[in-house]
């Protein structure tokens, strides 16, 4: 990786990208629809809904399109079941030219009343994709003429893939959720809680309601990792609920509250201090003595032993620099602080679909110089990895490929993982990562010349 | 037997939609850069996928398409979207696949190119749009498609060379580096397109290329009509996507239409196409890489006939395999395309025939399907793409990944599956994967069978 000259970003992007100040006031431009031509890391709408509803575990998926939208989506994220492996599959109405003439609606029914007859469907999703959008198969009719005949709930996702950005889908991802749910009137003595975004990548929700357990807070419902169609609708039930991806779940937390009378409280548990800490509110929230006495037992042994390990890190860690790209804020500020926490200084951070307020937040914590940007893409990426030195980068799968062909180290937060970030397992499980690919002789030796050995 | 269990559903697809086979054709031009018209999701699906796959830095720019552009027009949308390309990556040739999206609105998208090109008084880019609508094909067919388009576009004239024309199907840059061997053994001089064998499995370097380096130059592409013939690998795209087809009335460029170089007999026709177009006896290196594999083949022939195998993926991949496994004594008893194709059912019978051997042969299949039959079958090992994987996980029956894509192993980009070397280490890996599953099995089975009966 040579450095060259100063990355220059493309004027229409030039709001969005902001290196810190301090003492100014500087906002990063967000939310936005992506623009033309820039190489966006991110997905469509439908996307968006996708990742939020397919870890419902007995949910039937039919994507109503042409057939690349379902095969691109395919069991493709590794979220777990403790039950029910229907998620995995997928369902396409597959498209074909002459539906598209003379209208899909025919055979979304038909397909409805398929998965009907040979299975016992407890919920089915009905994704709207771009071609639909335009050809105009109106799926709410559909979806509702199904459920009456079939006296099952088939639950239309408003996700054409056009139709806004990934934002948007998880908010038709939320308003399905909301509609499963249904209009059940508010529960009289309400117990539990519910954790909402987190979506049990290589067992992390299972971690956390381990940790419930161990202080004594029932988890009601997680959402959407490994629950089910009955769970979802008992989450009505809880006393209050605990928001980790804020950009995918905020809209139903605010729901769920205007609804239902359920209030929310934000989470996270990437990282010792954010665990702690999110373990801690929950516990005072709670008000009960006995958990917050226990609550405070768990971080107290769980932080020191963690923490005795992390040593051992923190010393081959100090010093290297981090850019974080990655989908959602949340995970964003998590991040940030938990490379902070091994003596790792985050030079870039950045997110897909980072709200505000976490905007706001990541200014914060961000040291003078870093260079903070919403929705970027390769060349960005690549100019400022460059720029600032970077160690390692934190992404996602396309991300990945990048950061190796500049020579950088890579750790994936990806939706594939197979070894839990998420607590204080997680933790570990994150130091190691940075670690093994920080310091592997791999870098040393690609810099080298064959003259050089 | 029906091709799908229903009617109006595709359960699991086997196939992609066709701008993914337009991406990767434009991959294999020098300089090009890859336009997605339409919304943001179809370029971030593929990039994702060509990335696990290919372990490469996948960029692909989206005219990113919202409502607004969808009701008023999306010419807006990808002017942008050409503009920031430009400035970018300053490609020689932007290659734009029209998705779902941007073909439904029904746009003139030649038109918008052309104005683009006056307005921004450039002359030295190559603009080819390509029709590919999610639901006009698939990406086996989008990829014959492009191909012809990309002739179409920079083949102007004829008159005479000495260059032969290889058009190649879906192969692994791997593949293609073992054809180019092939040619230089026979002193040929030639054109291979589309190449990427170094777009998609390039080395690393000090500096890095936002467009990787390779790819068949444009003034190669611009003499194909020259050439002395055309070699075209594939035997099923009808001939109106045939690239080879094309040369061949416009210019007189007599064709030669091969499977793809998988088993004896498939190489067998490339070496003597080869050989014809020469004038040459077959080099020294060729003949004994083919005695090589004849002695692997009678080495492993009788582990072989143990093999009952289902093979599955795009129709120039299942053909070949097919032919490879029937050659060695093995049983496939299933070959399975997941794109629609007319042509493949009646060869793969004429070679059931010839072999004696009964197998299903299905096209335009899914996966679900290819599962039942896997297990009517009793099959023992598969074949094809790692989409097929959960049937690893389900019935324990192995997998030998070949094909596209392979998310869940490293390294296909440099796999060698054709000619007699490519031959020779898809047979060993099938019969090692037999010898392993019976090494792993066989002691608890004799004891099963002989003695606690």
């Amino acid at each position: 990786m040579r450095l060259t000259e100063k990355t220059e970003v493309l004027k229409e992007r030039k709001d969005s990208v902001v290196t810190k100040s301090k003492g100014k006031r500087q906002t990063v431009a967000c939310g936005m629809d992506s623009t033309a031509g820039t190489v966006s890391q991110r997905a469509c709408v439908y996307c968006g809904a996708r990742v939020v509803l397919n870890p419902i575990t007995d949910a039937y998926h039919i994507v109503h399109g042409p057939v690349g939208c379902a095969s691109y989506t395919w069991d493709i994220r590794g979220s777990l079941s403790s039950g029910s492996e229907i998620y995995r599959n997928s369902f396409s109405t597959d498209l074909r030219e002459q539906d598209i003439i003379f209208g899909g609606e025919k055979k979304l029914a038909g397909a409805i009343d398929e998965i009907a007859q040979a299975y016992k469907p407890s919920v089915i999703f009905v994704y709207s994709t771009c071609v639909v959008g335009v050809i105009g198969d109106d799926i709410d009719s559909v979806c509702k003429d199904a459920q009456r005949k079939l006296n099952l709930r088939v639950i239309p996702v408003r996700s054409t893939g056009f139709a806004g950005n990934k934002s948007s889908g998880y908010r038709a991802a939320c308003d399905a959720i909301l509609e499963l749910i249904g209009d059940a009137a508010p529960v009289q003595n309400r117990q539990g809680i519910n954790f909402l975004g987190d979506f049990n990548l290589a067992a992390e929700q299972w971690i956390v309601r381990d940790y419930f357990k161990q202080i004594g807070v029932k988890m009601q419902t997680a959402i959407t990792g490994d629950s089910t169609s009955e769970g979802l609708r008992c989450a009505i039930k809880a006393s209050f609920n605990i928001v980790q991806c804020a950009g995918s779940m905020h809209h139903l937390a605010r729901k769920m509250e205007e609804k239902y009378n359920i209030p929310y409280i934000s989470v996270s548990f990437y990282g010792v201090e954010d665990t702690a800490r999110s373990l801690r509110a929950i516990a005072i929230k709670t008000g009960n003595d006995k958990v917050i006495r226990k609550s405070e037992e768990l971080i107290e042994k769980k932080s020191s032993e963690t923490n005795k390990r992390l040593d051992f890190f923190r010393e081959h860690l100090a010093g290297k620099k981090a850019a974080i790209y990655v989908g959602g804020g949340f995970k964003a500020i998590s991040l940030m602080k938990q490379f902070a926490d091994i003596g790792i200084t985050a030079v870039i951070v950045g997110t897909q679909t980072g709200l505000e307020k976490e905007y706001e937040i990541l200014h914060e914590i961000a040291d003078n110089g870093t260079i903070i940007l919403d929705d970027s893409n390769p060349f960005e990426l690549e100019g400022f990895i460059r720029e600032k030195q970077a160690d390692i980068l934190v992404g996602g799968v396309k991300e990945r490929p990048l950061a190796y062909k500049l020579g950088v180290a890579f750790l994936d937060h990806n939706h594939e993982r197979k070894h839990p970030l998420a607590g204080f397992e997680g933790a570990l499980n994150f130091a190691q990562e940075a670690y093994n690919t920080i310091n592997s002789p791999v870098w040393r030796l690609i810099r080298k010349d064959w003259r050089d050995t | 037997m029906p091709q799908r269990n229903f009617i109006n559903l595709n359960v699991n697809p086997c196939n992609m939609c066709m701008p993914m086979g337009a991406s990767g054709v434009f991959r294999g031009i020098e300089k090009c850069m890859i336009v997605m018209h339409g919304s943001q999701g179809c370029s971030t699906y593929i990039r994702r996928h060509m990335a696990t796959h290919y372990n490469e830095p996948i960029d692909i720019a989206s005219s990113s398409l919202n409502e607004k552009g969808t009701v008023m027009g999306g010419s807006a949308n990808l002017k942008q979207a050409l503009r920031n390309v430009l400035k970018v990556y300053k490609p020689k040739v932007i290659g734009i696949s029209a998705t779902c999206l941007a073909e439904t609105i029904g746009e003139n998208i030649e038109q918008t190119v052309k104005e683009f090109l006056v307005e921004e008084k450039i002359s030295a880019v190559d603009c080819i749009v390509v029709s590919t609508p999610g639901y006009g094909g698939s990406q086996y067919t989008g990829h014959y498609l492009t191909a012809k388009k990309v002739i179409e576009h920079f083949v102007l004239k004829s008159g005479q060379s000495k260059r032969i024309n290889i058009i190649v199907g879906s192969m692994s840059p791997g593949d293609i580096r073992h054809i180019k061997e092939i040619l230089d053994e026979f002193k040929l001089k030639y054109i291979v397109f589309p190449d990427i064998s170094e777009t998609l499995d390039g080395g690393y370097r000090a500096e890095y290329a936002r467009i990787p380096l390779g790819g068949t130059k444009i003034s190669d592409l611009k003499e194909m009509g020259k050439a002395g013939a055309t070699l075209e690998i594939g035997k099923f795209p009808d001939e109106e996507i045939s690239p080879g087809q094309y040369l061949k009335s416009m210019f007189g460029v007599p064709l030669y239409r091969l499977p793809l170089p998988i088993g004896l007999k498939n190489t067998d026709l490339l070496i003597k196409a080869l050989s014809e177009v020469t004038c040459r006896g077959i080099p020294r290196k060729v003949e004994s890489d083919r005695e090589r594999y004849l002695d692997a083949m009678i080495d492993s022939h009788k582990y072989n006939s143990q093999a009952k195998i289902a093979v599955f993926g795009d129709p120039e991949l299942v053909y070949a395999v097919t032919t490879l496994c029937l050659e060695n004594g093995m049983s496939p008893c299933m070959a399975a395309s997941g794109p629609a194709n007319k042509r493949i059912t009646p060869e793969i019978e004429k070679l059931s025939r010839e072999y004696k051997k009964n197998l299903v042969v299905l096209e335009d299949t899914d996966y679900q399907k290819i599962a039942e039959v896997v297990r009517t079958a009793n099959a023992n090992l598969l074949v094809g793409p790692s989409d097929g994987a959960f049937m690893t996980e389900k019935y324990g029956i192995p997998l030998v990944r070949v094909g596209f894509p392979v998310h869940d192993r490293i390294g296909m980009q440099r796999k060698v599956y054709v000619g007699y070397v490519g031959s020779m280490n898809l047979m060993d890996e099938i019969t090692n994967t037999l010898l392993a599953s019976k090494q792993a099995n066989y002691r608890e089975s004799m004891i099963r069978k002989y003695y606690s009966c």
